[in-house]
C-alpha cells in the first residue's frame, strides 16, 4: 500500500502544480517580480497547500502513519550555513528560470526540449551538492 | 474577472492534500527535491520504490489529465540554454545543500512552524525576487 499512497500523493501534487499555475514560469517569476507587474497567484497557492498540512500535523499527535513505523522527528531548530547558503544559491536559479524541483517534474511531459535540460542540470546540481556541500562546512572551518 | 487566485488555491489545496497523504499514510515529509535526490545519491533504498512511485505520480498524472483540465498550460520557461542550465544546476545543488525547497521547506516545514523551514523559505525567496530584479530590469537578460 506504500506505493499505493506514494503514487497517490506524487499525482495530487502533480494535478496541485499543474492547476494552480505554478508550472507556468511567467507565474513564478511574476510573483518573484515586485517591481515588475506583480503576481499574487503564488501566495494563494502556499496558502492554500499549508491549509491541509496544519491540520495534517495536528493528526500526527500521539499516532502513527497508516503503513506503521513512525513519523518524522520533531525540526531541528539550529540554523546553519548550509540552510542559508542553499537556500540562496536555489533562491538565484529559481529566480533566473521560474522553476522548483516539484513544477520541474510535474511539466516534463510538456516542457519541451528545455524542461528537459532544466531537469538534467538540476540532476547534475544534485550529484555535485555533497562536494559543495562538504567544500562550505572546510570554509566555515576556516573562516 | 480575475480567476487565478481562485486556481491557485485550489490547486494549492491539492498540493497540501498530496503532502497530508504522505505524510499520515507513509510517515513521510512531501519534499520534491528531497526525493529526487534520495534517488540521484541511492540514498535509504528501502525508500527507492516509494520515491519512484511519487514522482511517477508527479510527472504522470499531468501528462495524463491535462488534455482535459489544463489543456492550455505551458511553462513558458525562457528558450535561453544558457540561462536554463545554470538555473537548473543552482535548483539542484541548492536544494540539496539547504536540504529542502518550496515543498519541503516551505510547504511542510511552515505548516510545523519548523524555524529552519521559515528562515529558509525567506531566504529562497528575497534570494529570488532580487535575482528577478538584477536579471530582468538592470541586465535585461530574462
Amino acid at each position: 500500500m506504500r506505493l499505493v499512497y506514494a503514487f497517490l500523493a506524487g499525482s495530487l501534487f502533480g494535478i496541485g502544480l499543474l492547476i494552480s499555475g505554478m508550472t507556468d514560469t511567467t507565474k513564478v517569476q511574476g510573483w518573484l517580480d515586485v517591481f515588475g507587474n506583480w503576481d499574487p497567484t503564488l501566495a494563494f497557492v502556499m496558502g492554500g497547500a499549508i491549509l491541509p498540512m496544519l491540520v495534517a500535523w495536528q493528526l500526527t499527535r500521539n499516532r502513527t502513519p497508516l503503513v506503521g513505523g513512525r513519523f518524522p522527528a520533531p525540526p531541528r531548530v539550529e540554523l546553519d550555513r548550509r540552510l542559508i547558503v542553499g537556500s540562496v544559491l536555489f533562491g538565484v536559479g529559481w529566480g533566473l528560470a521560474g522553476l522548483c524541483p516539484g513544477p520541474a517534474m510535474a511539466s516534463l511531459s510538456f516542457g519541451g526540449a528545455g524542461g528537459i535540460v532544466f531537469i538534467v542540470a538540476m540532476i547534475v546540481g544534485m550529484f555535485a551538492a555533497p562536494k559543495l556541500g562538504a567544500q562550505l562546512d572546510r570554509m566555515a572551518s576556516a573562516a | 474577472m480575475n480567476t487565478e487566485w481562485i486556481w491557485g488555491l485550489t490547486g494549492g489545496l491539492f498540493i497540501g492534500l498530496g503532502a497530508a497523504v504522505f505524510l499520515l499514510c507513509n510517515g513521510r515529509i512531501m519534499g520534491a527535491s528531497g526525493i529526487l535526490g534520495g534517488l540521484v545519491e541511492r540514498s535509504d533504498r528501502s525508500a527507492t520504490a516509494e520515491r519512484l512511485a511519487f514522482v511517477a505520480g508527479v510527472i504522470g498524472m499531468p501528462f495524463l489529465l491535462r488534455p482535459l483540465i489544463a489543456p492550455q498550460a505551458q511553462t513558458h520557461l525562457t528558450p535561453d540554454l544558457a540561462i536554463v542550465i545554470l538555473a537548473g544546476l543552482l535548483v539542484g545543488a541548492g536544494t540539496r545543500i539547504a536540504n529542502g525547497c518550496t515543498s519541503g521547506h516551505g510547504v511542510c516545514g511552515i505548516s510545523r512552524f519548523s524555524l529552519r523551514g521559515i528562515v529558509a523559505t525567506v531566504f529562497y525567496i528575497l534570494a529570488g525576487g532580487l535575482t528577478v530584479v538584477l536579471f530582468r530590469h538592470v541586465l535585461g537578460v530574462i
